[in-house]
């Protein structure tokens, strides 16, 4: 929350240009609590929201929130269709593992066999990637946070909101209540110190290790996003954050629209007049009258 | 029972053309200045099964189908067997001589049912295997058979274009068969050219190849029959006319009324208005500046339903139009949308249900469930069409409903209207007025403090877009406060649920009467028609011929279903003798609703549910006998195939 407040107070967005679409899950609240247009929406709707709001007035930065459950469970099939529009939008997923409102049952995250301490029986559905998921489905800028890494969650969201594109964030987040396994203590390794005592974190960025994600020629696609398959596939003993994979030559959604209604930006369904001065329609049904006349 | 029309019906495979044929032939009818109801039944399924056109003709305004068939032009063996007993002494059966001698029991499209059903009718009736001896039998009821040997034309049609290879010409069936329809209509065959340039309008070759078609047939059949009775002739008629579906009546209204968002997942029988929406998409604008309209397919219904709601929230007019298995999908996101009082627009054609039901046909079971879906108590408004001119106005209306109370608003229909296509002068859309209701823009929240859900008086909170600067607010699935946040305190809960549930008296309060009820006919008689929906034109019609015959008879169309107009309804209804309950459904679904809301119930039904619409014929006869004491109380109707 405070590393989104940070991303638009340093990108100079004012609250009325914002709207932050959320699910239902812990999620799900955020919206109310930051200043800007909030819509909380139905558990796994928040994209289906969110496009309707973008479409109708693309002025507008529109970032979709929600947890694990909302977008790769109940919300999966959206998750896969908003990546064929590429809308310029911005999806984050708070990634805990478990849904903590209804106490701490698995998440579609959540791997296989593993037991936190909410659950009866070990889990025996095998998790979705959420990368690997939103790399295939056409989503054009695809990264990892961490919570608990405030100022990578804030440059992350940065980056994000200045894709051109829909762009995905995976954001890993311990929860304090019902998950005891992927804990903060586990993400920073304190299972496993070496010889010094000193813990062996998990996280490590990408950007440090020189990975480069983006794609500057139709050509490198495959290869970058092979190469993102391979990175989103590590888990347990290190576990990647940063950018995975970032493409700005596939064509948004908006600019779809634009070829076929030239002056979609200008004048998008939420700013068209719709009548005159005296409240008329102004709609002239001529062509319509023409192509059905008979007489 | 005496109507002054010609019916004309066109049946075959379906992907044979009889859509074509039928739009050819109504636009023909329609340009020689006379009036054409047509109704077109299909099969679930993309090629090969029973598809059939029937077209009613007028020089007066018809509304609606009889059973009769005067002209059938069948394109396959099928359709005589489904058809012939429709056909009325005097009537005509145009066939290919090809098919003459098809065994009926063999024809490969025929369920099981079915042909049980003719085998009783054959061993009856002592009637032989082939088509040919069907049509034998017909001529005992002076039914005229007219074969035509379709091959031979079509080598001819070959021949003079210079087409060799006769797969690419034989489609030119449906267009024969209306050259050869026309020519016994004695119609003038010039208008039935114009008409197929018409269709055909963007590929010139075609048209030509099917103007030869239709000029070679009607040639022949000049040349080979006579005897036919029936005639269609011009009358002159000084007004511009349309032909139009209600689909495409829906997406032009849709237009007038200022939707630029319109949202769907494809399902029959309401995507064609989306197709036809999205290919008309750029709205011409009297302002000069041009406007357009986002259509967006969706992944799904639940999908389509809660973007429609965003683009709302956002400022624009939205809609998102399906039928009975997508709207169950939308329940979740009309709830959402009552709880945050949002302008959302959802059309519903109803089909034939439960489950898939019957997706191609027709039915009005689901009136109960637009009026009751959604968890929890919420508003909304449903508004009913009767006829395919109210389904263009009320397409505009339930924007200016939508917004004006801050609610949902279903614009409820159903597949016989869908499909139905019907002439009218030009509809008059100069005095349409937008009306958004209260809608504060930047300047007017200047320096106050916004609360998107402000308690007032009437329940209606000025509204805001999103993206508006200095009116930040919250919307939530949770009950919350003014603001938008969530809040559980139980006394502004029971303010919040009183705010939204009383716009609905104001509704009742201002929407005006024409748009509640429609009254016809002696509406002071002591026998009254209540109904709602495509069954209109149907009771309308019947209603003139049982007036001709001395009975006294009105009938309301209740067009608002919610908030019920009680009073009104009552107002009407009470001191009847005989209030009679017309629905295409099984448990009489207004009759219901007219009980609960009013202490008054229909004392007798006329129910039809076999995914077919009620015909004139059939309206007619289940009311005389109504009137008559002959009826037990409950008519159910069955005509049609």
């Amino acid at each position: 929350m405070n590393a989104l407040q940070m991303a638009f107070a340093e990108l100079g967005l004012e609250p009325h240009q914002i709207v932050l679409v959320s699910g239902i899950g812990c999620s799900g609240k955020e919206a109310h609590n930051v200043k800007c247009y909030g819509v909380h929406t139905l558990h796994g709707r928040t994209l289906p929201f969110a496009m309707g709001i973008k479409i109708a007035n693309p002025s507008l930065e529109v970032l979709a929130i929600g947890g694990d459950g909302d977008g790769l469970g109940i919300g999966a099939g959206h998750f896969v269709n908003a990546g064929r529009r590429n809308l310029d939008m911005t999806y984050i997923i708070h990634n805990n593992g478990v849904y903590g409102l209804t106490k701490g049952q698995a998440s579609p995250t959540l791997r296989l066999g593993v037991q936190t301490k909410s659950l009866p029986k070990p889990n025996i559905n095998e998790a979705v990637n959420g990368i690997a998921l939103a790399i295939i489905s056409g989503f054009t800028f695809v990264a990892r946070s961490y919570a608990y890494d405030v100022r990578h969650l804030k440059d992350t969201i940065k980056q994000a909101i200045q894709h051109k594109g829909l762009a995905f964030i995976d954001c890993l987040q311990p929860c304090p209540t019902y998950n005891n396994v992927t804990t903060k203590e586990w993400y920073a390794g304190e299972d496993r110190k070496d010889a010094s005592g000193k813990p062996q974190p998990r996280l490590y960025k990408l950007e440090e290790i020189g990975f480069d994600p983006v794609v500057r020629d139709w050509s490198e696609d495959f290869q970058k996003k092979m190469a993102a398959l391979d990175k989103a596939r590590e888990w347990d003993d290190r576990i990647p954050i940063g950018v995975f994979y970032k493409n700005e030559l596939e064509p948004t959604f908006q600019e779809r629209l634009s070829s076929r209604i030239p002056f979609y930006m200008e004048r998008p369904p939420a700013k068209q007049k719709l009548c005159d001065e005296n409240k008329f329609s102004t709609a002239d049904l001529s062509e319509f009258i023409k192509e059905l006349k008979a007489s | 029972m005496v109507v002054d029309s010609v019916n004309w019906m066109a049946g075959g495979a379906q992907g044979s053309g009889v859509d074509t044929a039928a739009n050819i032939f109504g636009k023909a009818c329609g340009y020689g200045g006379l009036h054409v109801f047509g109704r077109r039944e299909y099969h679930s399924n993309i090629k090969g099964l029973h598809s059939y056109f029937h077209l009613r003709i007028s020089s007066r305004e018809v509304l609606a189908n009889v059973n009769d068939v005067d002209l059938l032009a069948a394109f396959d063996a099928e359709t005589v067997v489904r058809h012939l007993n429709e056909v009325s002494p005097e009537g005509g059966v145009i066939i290919g001589t090809h098919q003459l001698g098809t065994k009926v029991m063999e024809i490969p499209t025929l369920p099981p049912e079915f042909k049980a059903e003719i085998a009783k009718f054959m061993k009856e009736n002592g009637v032989g295997e082939t088509l040919n001896d069907w049509l034998e039998h017909t001529k005992q009821r002076n039914v005229h058979v007219f074969p035509v040997p379709y091959m031979d034309l079509l080598a001819e049609i070959g021949e003079k274009l210079g087409i060799a290879q006769m797969s690419k010409i034989t489609r030119m069936i449906n267009v024969l068969t209306i050259g050869v329809s026309f020519a016994l209509f004695k119609y003038d065959r010039t208008l039935a050219e114009k008409a197929v340039r018409e269709t055909f309008a963007e590929k010139a070759k075609i048209a030509e190849m099917n103007v030869t078609a239709l000029n070679i047939a009607y040639d022949y059949a000049m040349a080979h029959f006579d005897g036919f009775k029936h005639r269609l002739e011009k009358s002159a008629v000084n007004e511009e006319r349309i032909f139009l579906t209600g689909n495409q009546a829906v997406a032009m209204g849709k237009v007038l009324g200022g939707c630029r968002v319109q949202t769907y997942y494809p399902i029959t029988p309401a995507a064609d208005e989306s197709e036809f929406l999205e290919a008309n998409q750029i709205i011409r604008s009297r302002n000069g500046e041009d406007e357009a309209i986002v259509v967006i397919q969706t992944e799904d219904e639940i999908a389509a339903v809660n973007a429609a709601s965003g683009a709302a929230l956002a400022g624009a007019r939205a809609a998102t139009s399906t039928s009975g298995p997508g709207f169950s999908l939308m329940v979740e996101g009309l709830s959402w949308a009552g709880n945050n009082e949002v302008p959302l627009v959802i059309t519903y054609y109803q089909r034939g249900a439960p489950s898939t039901g019957l997706p191609t046909r027709h039915g009005q079971g689901d009136l109960r469930f637009a009026v009751h879906a959604g968890h929890g108590e919420f508003a909304r408004i449903i508004l009913a069409s009767g006829d395919i001119r109210e389904c263009f106005y009320d397409a505009a209306k339930v924007f200016n409903l939508a917004e004006k109370y801050q609610m949902p608003v279903i614009h409820l229909l159903d597949k016989a209207m869908a499909n139905c296509s019907q002439t009218y002068p030009v509809f008059d859309y100069s005095k349409f007025k937008i009306e958004r209701g209260e809608f504060l823009t930047e300047k007017e929240l200047e320096g106050k403090e916004y609360r998107r859900f402000r308690f007032t008086e009437t329940g209606i909170s000025p509204r805001v877009a999103l993206g508006t600067k200095n009116g930040v607010h919250w919307h939530t699935g949770d009950e919350h406060n003014e603001f938008g946040h969530i809040s559980e305190e139980p006394l502004n809960r029971r303010l919040m649920v009183e705010k939204r549930m009383k716009k609905l008296e104001l509704v009742l309060k201002e929407v005006p009467l024409e748009d509640k009820l429609k009254f016809y006919g002696d509406i002071n008689a002591e026998n009254i028609v209540v109904s709602w929906g495509s069954p209109k034109g149907a009771i309308i019609e019947a209603l003139g011929i049982l007036k001709q015959e001395g009975f006294r008879l009105g009938f309301i169309q209740v067009r608002l279903l919610h908030p019920f107009p009680a009073e009104e309804v009552k107002k009407a209804l009470e001191g009847k003798k005989r209030i009679i309950d017309v629905e295409d459904n099984y448990t009489a679904q207004l009759g219901g609703i007219i009980r609960e809301a009013t202490g008054i119930a229909p004392n007798y039904y006329v129910l039809k549910y076999t995914g077919r619409p009620v015909t004139t014929t059939e309206v007619y006869k289940a009311i005389k006998n109504i009137l008559t004491d002959k009826s037990s109380g409950k008519e159910v109707l069955t005509f049609g195939a």
